[in-house]
């Protein structure tokens, strides 16, 4: 490790089995990436049956999921078009599983001894293989729907042809880089707010325990604290409206060819 | 200079590159700002707009936070 300290701020992102061993035999274990993923998923289901009882009045619950369907279907469709609404499920399933892992990952539930949250999307290989499925959604749709004519997204129009043999290889480059930059996003945004937590949070042990002037650093510490974790909430559901959002331009790409 | 401190350094440089993508989306919101109180009635239809401006500032700051930290944690 380069930085000679006790903080180790890496520590909460580990990976470690909960029920049996990860091994050259056993590649596949229980991890606490997967309890968390079960909770999530558990937590999801539970949101979305109580939004769909279909009362004629609308209790909370049922207004929060539909005001949630509802923008993601407005924003699918302001960006797509009125075929978009069939991919409203990839879109919606994507938003509400990182929100659901930023906010999820962000509760407090450690003052319970043992309990440690973890935030699933800290791993670039969950943000990522989502990102690939998003990639992968956009180029079946745009060979399926168009054929080899999709490529003419790399050809630009109403340009010379000199300038469209500059501009084709940056345009493929840029295409090529959007799943790798659309997985990065959620998952930095989640890496170095938790860093950010971590290290401030140890400040405050380390600070009650030197005494004195400590207690002041305490007090800031935490005040700061309180505030990087009101952050993170906006982070966390600002990046998962940007994995939607994103998701749906790429869509839109593959559909209407610009 | 021994790797240790050669990466904690380069690790410190990488960083300056997320206070300029600070700056990059503080122009990204202030000119939303700047349009949206001029024309209230057009700002909330371009929210996606703006988020999607929003996005792609911050991304290059969040590279220069991967690079900075790959620095400072690679052996």
């Amino acid at each position: 490790m380069a930085v000679e300290s006790k903080i180790d701020p890496m520590q909460q992102f580990q990976i470690h089995p909960i029920f049996g061993e990860l091994g050259p035999n056993n590649p596949f274990a229980f991890t606490n990436s997967s309890l968390w993923m079960l909770v999530l998923l558990a937590l999801i289901t539970g949101f979305m049956i109580l939004g769909m009882r279909r009362e004629l009045v609308p209790g909370r619950w049922q207004a929060a999921a539909e005001s949630l369907v509802g923008a993601l279907d407005s924003m699918v469709v302001t960006s797509i078009g009125p075929k978009g609404r069939s991919y409203l499920p990839w879109v919606f399933t994507s938003f509400i599983f990182i929100l659901f892992a930023n906010f999820v990952g962000s509760m407090p539930f450690a003052i319970v001894p043992g309990a440690h949250p973890f935030t699933v999307t800290s791993q670039f290989t969950v943000t990522g293989s989502m990102s690939i499925i998003s990639f992968l959604i956009v180029l079946g749709v745009g060979f399926w729907k168009h054929g080899l004519h999709f490529l003419s997204l790399f050809w630009p129009k109403g340009m010379p042809v000199g300038l469209k043999l500059l501009i084709a290889p940056i345009e493929f480059i840029s295409f090529m880089v959007r799943p790798f930059s659309l997985g990065l996003r959620p998952f930095i945004a989640m890496f170095a707010g938790h860093i950010l937590l971590d290290v401030f949070g140890n400040f405050i042990v380390q600070g009650l325990n030197a005494g004195g002037g400590g207690y002041v650093v305490s007090i800031l510490c935490f005040l700061f604290v309180t505030f990087i974790n009101a952050l993170e909430l906006l982070v966390g559901a600002i990046q998962a409206y940007v994995f939607a959002l994103l998701t749906s331009m790429y869509i839109n790409d593959a559909v209407n060819l610009h | 200079m021994d790797l240790a401190s050669a990466q904690v350094i380069g690790a410190g440089l990488a960083a300056i590159g997320v206070g300029a993508a600070a700056a990059g989306v503080g122009a990204v919101f202030g000119n939303f700002l700047q349009g949206a109180l001029r024309n209230p009635a057009a700002a909330d239809g371009q929210f996606p707009r703006l988020i999607f401006g929003f996005a792609a500032a911050e991304l290059l700051g969040l590279m220069a936070f991967a690079v900075a930290m790959i620095i400072l944690y690679a052996r």
